[in-house]
């Protein structure tokens, strides 16, 4: 039997996508031997290989990259780091001693051991059950990223005559994406009164192609027994609730949701380690790890992020962590608590240790112009502009920190005209 | 004149403000790099894109192959572009960075893989 399964790991790292891939490499480098990566996919790289647009990588490689190349980029590496990958397996459950059950294509049944597990299971997208669209259950009602994986990797459209309801930035990338595959787009339905994604993305993606975006509206009702026929859509109050008065039917024969995107946590919660509702992932300490010793969660998993670049940076640290816990050293505890304050969506990690740089992603709530970010009292740094769609990475030094020592630190925002 | 454009050049989306006398640019602001600047007068002159899209690769481990052009084509051949490539098929393996089409739509363009694909029956 060459094929046999090693059986204990130091590190099993949970995902092979962006994070999963960085985490692995993290673990490498910070000196941990056996290292294994396991996917349920035929392949590593995650989402990224169906997102064959560029704008990845600006700042973890100073170039502009399209999905896949990102992806290959760090696949090569893990390669030539000789870690081990299983794809084509999924993880039915991991145990509070850590051991990990696995139903594999080639293997069957494994159960592996772990000194530290990695999660990075990544996210999956809101669907119309989330928001519970009225209306008939007819094919033709999909997520814009399922759609993105029919047409990028499958070479199949969804339809022809398509409408797309939010304005995330997958969204977007769609409506261009399939008037190129010589789709219609009938246009792009916004529930609140701003595009949720990235203002380029309008521009490159909906502007270029005369693609019309309707803000402050919704999809009231689905049309079609078997397949979409048409929808009804109504503007939205100031309270979001449609204004059927004002409404409209559309004709087309394909939906796709792009509203948002949910950490996929089952098997967290499965572990009972303890969750952060404002991000929907796990809390994590200062060397990211959860509340259960020994498992360390990243990316999109632990938050969604914007951006694979800060995906990518937060797992390899991640990963670097879970070694050290593998090979025996222990940190000491953390000595800062961190918590949302005035304006803060949601702030990770959950904790702080004042001995060494610390990096802080937050959200804001509400869109705000000249902010002024504060941390406890003795920290500012100030903002032209934040907005929720728009994750804020913050680095804070040692010098800072040890101000805060033992403290309950609160991060708030507040904008110069609310201050006066 | 004063025209507003968005800078596309990376994710911050610089909003921009042109003052154009005699179609000649005065001034730019409302960038916070210089590629704000490069893209306002490149989009204003002959506006350009890259292009994304997939081809049809033969017994790959998937049936599409990303790919992209090797540097931005005039917009108005956006089209073309991606209308030609939707004629071609390579076959697996290909590896990144590949050339699939030496000039592509008359750009004078190549376009080229963004991923290795390989054999269907090829597993890591």
């Amino acid at each position: 039997m060459k094929n046999q399964m090693r059986k204990n790991y130091s590190v099993i790292v949970v995902g092979g996508g962006p994070a999963g891939l960085a985490a692995a490499l993290g673990a490498r480098q910070a000196g941990a031997e056996r290292i294994l990566i396991i996917d349920r996919e035929v392949e590593t790289g995650g989402i990224l290989n169906q997102c064959i647009h560029s704008g990845f990588g600006l700042h973890y490689f100073k170039e502009e990259l399209t999905g896949p190349e990102y992806a290959e980029r760090f696949n090569q590496q893990v390669r030539s780091d000789k870690i081990t990958i299983l794809t084509d397996s999924y993880v039915l459950n991991i145990t509070p001693d850590l051991k990990i059950e696995v139903i594999s294509k080639k293997h069957g049944y494994l159960n592996l051991r772990a000194k530290a597990v990695v999660l990075a299971m990544g996210c999956r997208e809101r669907t119309r059950g989330a928001i519970r669209t009225p209306g008939f259950r007819p094919s033709g009602v999909m997520t814009a990223g399922l759609a993105q994986k029919m047409v990028n990797m499958k070479g199949v459209l969804p339809g022809q005559r398509v409408a797309i309801l939010g304005s995330g930035d997958i969204g977007m990338i769609m409506a261009r994406r399939l008037i190129l595959e010589g789709c219609q787009v009938v246009g792009v339905f916004e529930l609140h009164p701003f595009s949720s994604g990235l203002t380029r993305n309008k521009v490159q993606c909906l502007d270029d192609f005369d693609i019309p975006l309707h803000l402050s509206t919704t999809v009231a009702f689905i049309h079609g027994r078997k397949r979409v026929e048409r929808l009804t859509l109504a503007p939205v109050t100031t309270d979001y609730k449609p204004d059927l008065k004002q409404s409209w039917d559309i004709q087309c024969d394909t939906l796709l949701f792009s509203i948002g995107l949910i950490p996929e946590n089952e098997l967290s919660a499965r572990l009972r380690i303890k969750m952060d509702p404002a991000t929907g992932g796990p809390q994590v300490s200062s060397t990211m790890e959860t509340s259960l010793p020994g498992v360390f969660a990243c990316g999109n998993v632990l938050h969604v992020h914007d951006i694979v670049d800060f995906v990518s940076e937060e797992s390899h640290r991640a990963g670097r962590y879970a070694a050290e816990l593998a090979l025996g050293m222990r940190r000491p505890g953390d000595n800062i608590t961190l918590y949302p304050g005035e304006n803060i969506a949601s702030c990770t990690p959950h904790s702080l240790s004042s001995d060494r740089e610390q990096t802080i992603y937050l959200r804001v709530k509400q869109p705000v112009k000249d902010a002024t970010l504060k941390i406890g009292n003795r920290y500012e740094q100030k903002f032209r502009t934040l907005v929720p769609s728009e994750m804020v990475k913050l680095s804070l030094p040692p010098k800072v920190l040890n101000h805060f020592f033992g403290e309950q630190l609160r991060i708030e925002v507040s904008s110069e005209e609310g201050a006066q | 004149m004063k025209k507003e454009l968005i800078c596309i050049s990376c994710p911050m989306s610089c909003p921009l403000e042109l003052t154009i006398v005699n179609g000649e640019i005065l001034s730019i602001t409302g960038n916070r790099c210089k590629n704000g600047e490069i893209y306002a007068r490149q989009e204003l002159t002959h506006p350009q894109r890259v292009v994304t899209t997939t081809v049809a690769c033969r017994s790959g481990l998937w049936p599409r192959l990303p790919v992209k052009t090797i540097a931005a084509v005039p917009k108005d051949y956006v089209t073309n572009v991606v209308t030609e490539l939707h004629e071609v098929e390579v076959e697996a393996p290909v590896l990144l960075g590949q050339i699939i089409i030496e000039n592509v739509a008359n750009t004078g363009i190549a376009v080229i893989a963004t991923r290795s694909l390989p054999h269907e029956t090829v597993k890591e």
